[in-house]
C-alpha cells in the first residue's frame, strides 16, 4: 500500500491550517454537544418519568429522531436561515453558530432517547419509592437524573460522535468556507473530490485521534468522578 | 441535593464555557462578503491564490461558498450571497434579465477538455467535439456526467445536442449520472475507466486520474467564460454593496486580471483573464 507510507508523511507536513480546522471542528461539536445535553437530559427523564397520553407514540417518535438524516436538518435549517427564509434577518447561514444549531438539532433527541432509557431503568428500582414520597414528575426526574449521572456520559459520547462524524449538515449550512467554517469532515471530502486521497486519509487519521482523545478524557474523567461521588 | 447541585454548577460552567468559545470569535466580523461560486474555482485553487491578494489590498473578508453554476445562482436569488462568479453564460444572462443582477462582467476564461482512458476505446483522440460526442454516444463508451445543473454540466448537455445525440433515448448504462461535483466525478471516471467533460483549471489541480488523458481540446465549442455579477440590493437589501463591488471591480481591475493570468499549477496558466478582451459581449 504505497498510498499508507504516502499518508503517513502526509501527516508530519500538516500545517497551521489543520489545527484551526480541527479546533472548529471540535468548538462546534462540544458547543452542539452541550446544547443537546442541557436540553435533551431533561426532556428525556421527563419522558420517562411523566405520564401523559400519547406517551408511547412520543416515545417511538423520540427514538426514530435518533436517526434523523443530518442531510435533511442541514436543508431545513438552510431554509430556515436563508435571507429569504423566516429567521434570514439574523444572517447566520454559513457560520460556526448555524453548524452549532444544526448538530444540536441532531444530538438532542439523541441524548433524549438515551437518557430516557437509562432513566427509565433506574426508575424500576428507585420508581415505587419516589412516587410513594409524593414527589412532583420534575423532582422525580432530577433525582433519577443525578441517580444515573455516570451512565449518561455515554449518551454524551453518542452525541459527541454523531456531531463531529456528521458532513451532510455542516456541509449545507455552514458552506465549507475556507477558513470559516471548514471542518474535518468537510475539509477531508474537499480533498477527497480534489482526488488527494493521501491527503484526505492523513486528515483523517487526526479527526481520529481527536475522536480518540475526547472519548479517554470523558473515561478518566467518569472513573475519578465515580470514585469521588461514587 | 448538594452533590446534585454541585454537579449542575459544573454542567453549567462547562456550558457557559464552551458557548463563549464558540461563538466569540464567530461574531467579530467587520467586513467580509460572501461569494457563491462554482467548485471548479474553488478545486482549482484560483481562490485561496487570489484572496490574500485582495485582502491585503482592501481587508475584506472573502468568504467562499462553492456550488454547482445551477445551485450558486440559486442561492444569489435566494439572498445568501453578496456576489456570485459562475460559467454557464445563458443561466448567467437569466439571471440579470430576472433582476437579480443589474450587470453581468467578464472576468476570464478557461476552456474544457474531453478526458478518457488512454486505450480509447471509442477512438475519440483529436477530432473536434461535434465528432467526439457522436462516436461516444455510437460506441456506448462509458460516460460520466456531473448530472449537477453545475456549468461544466449545462457545457456537456449543449455537447450532446450539437453532436446531434438525443440523450433521452440513447442513454442507457453506459451514460453515468453521478450528480456531484467535479473533483467527484473525475474520481468516478478514473475507477472506470470512463470518458467525462472536465474543465481544464479543475482537471490540472486533480490529483488521482489513474490512466485518464485528455484525447480532445482546443476546440473553439470549448470555450469557458466566466462571469462575475453583483447580487442587486433592491432584490436582497442585505446584500454588502460597497465591498461586493469593489470585489467585482477588483477582479475586472488590471490588477485583479494580472493575479488571474499569474495563478499556474505546474507551470501551466489556469484561467486566461479577459475583461476588457474585444469581442466578448
Amino acid at each position: 500500500m504505497p498510498i499508507l507510507h504516502e499518508t503517513l508523511s502526509r501527516l508530519w507536513t500538516l500545517d497551521r491550517d489543520v489545527l484551526a480546522i480541527a479546533w472548529l471542528s471540535l468548538r462546534v461539536s462540544l458547543t452542539a454537544v452541550s446544547i443537546g445535553l442541557l436540553l435533551g437530559i431533561p426532556l428525556g427523564a421527563l419522558f420517562a418519568v411523566a405520564r401523559f397520553p400519547g406517551r408511547g407514540a412520543l416515545t417511538g417518535l423520540l427514538n426514530a429522531f435518533m436517526g434523523l438524516p443530518p442531510v435533511i436538518v442541514g436543508l431545513v435549517l438552510y431554509l430556515v436561515l436563508s435571507r429569504s427564509g423566516p429567521l434570514g434577518s439574523l444572517g447566520l447561514l454559513f457560520t460556526p453558530s448555524a453548524m452549532i444549531a444544526a448538530q444540536a438539532t441532531l444530538a438532542t433527541p439523541l441524548v433524549a432517547a438515551l437518557t430516557r432509557q437509562v432513566v427509565a431503568d433506574a426508575q424500576v428500582h428507585l420508581g415505587e419509592q419516589l412516587r410513594s414520597l409524593g414527589l412532583s414528575a420534575p423532582r422525580q426526574a432530577g433525582i433519577l437524573i443525578y441517580d444515573v449521572r455516570f451512565s449518561l456520559v455515554t449518551a454524551a459520547l453518542a452525541a459527541f460522535g454523531r456531531a463531529i462524524s456528521e458532513i451532510g449538515a455542516v456541509l449545507v449550512v455552514g458552506g465549507n468556507i475556507d477558513g470559516h467554517t471548514r471542518t474535518m469532515t468537510t475539509a477531508i471530502s474537499l480533498e477527497t473530490q480534489k482526488g488527494d486521497l493521501s491527503l484526505a486519509l492523513a486528515l483523517g487519521l487526526v479527526l481520529m485521534s481527536l475522536v480518540v482523545v475526547v472519548n479517554a478524557a470523558a473515561a478518566l474523567l467518569r472513573g475519578h468522578a465515580a470514585r469521588a461521588y461514587g | 441535593m448538594d452533590r446534585l447541585r454541585r454537579s449542575l454548577l459544573t454542567v453549567g460552567l462547562t456550558l457557559v464555557l464552551g458557548l463563549s468559545a464558540a461563538t466569540a470569535p464567530a461574531s467579530a466580523e467587520p467586513s467580509a462578503i460572501v461569494v457563491a461560486s462554482t467548485t471548479s474555482t474553488e478545486q482549482s485553487g484560483l481562490f485561496k491564490y487570489l484572496l490574500p491578494i485582495f485582502h491585503e489590498k482592501t481587508g475584506i473578508d472573502v468568504k467562499v461558498v462553492a456550488l454547482g453554476t445551477g445551485q450558486a445562482l440559486d442561492a444569489a436569488r435566494r439572498g445568501d450571497a453578496d456576489v456570485v462568479l459562475v460559467h454557464d453564460r445563458p443561466a448567467e444572462d437569466a439571471f440579470v434579465a430576472q433582476g437579480f443582477a443589474k450587470a453581468r462582467r467578464d472576468v476570464m476564461y478557461n476552456d474544457f477538455v474531453l478526458v478518457g482512458p488512454v486505450s480509447d476505446p471509442a477512438r475519440i483522440r483529436g477530432v473536434g467535439v461535434r465528432e467526439a460526442f457522436a462516436k461516444l454516444a455510437a460506441a456506448k463508451a462509458p460516460f460520466v456526467s456531473r448530472g449537477d445543473r453545475s456549468g461544466t454540466h449545462s457545457a456537456e448537455l449543449r455537447s450532446w445536442k450539437e453532436a446531434g445525440v438525443d440523450l433521452a433515448s440513447a442513454r442507457g448504462d453506459w451514460y453515468r449520472d453521478v450528480g456531484q461535483g467535479m473533483g467527484p466525478a473525475l474520481n468516478t471516471a478514473s475507477a472506470l475507466g470512463a470518458y467525462i467533460l472536465a474543465d481544464r483549471g479543475t482537471w490540472l489541480a486533480f490529483k488521482n486520474r489513474g490512466d485518464l488523458t485528455i484525447l480532445v481540446q482546443g476546440d473553439p465549442r470549448l470555450f469557458n467564460p466566466y462571469g462575475v455579477m453583483l447580487v442587486n440590493p433592491e432584490r436582497h437589501a442585505s446584500v454588502k454593496v460597497k465591498e461586493g463591488q469593489a470585489f467585482v471591480d477588483w477582479l475586472v481591475s488590471p490588477e485583479g486580471q494580472n493575479a488571474i493570468a499569474s495563478y499556474k499549477i505546474g507551470g501551466e496558466q489556469l484561467f486566461f483573464p479577459n475583461a476588457h478582451a474585444p469581442g466578448t459581449r
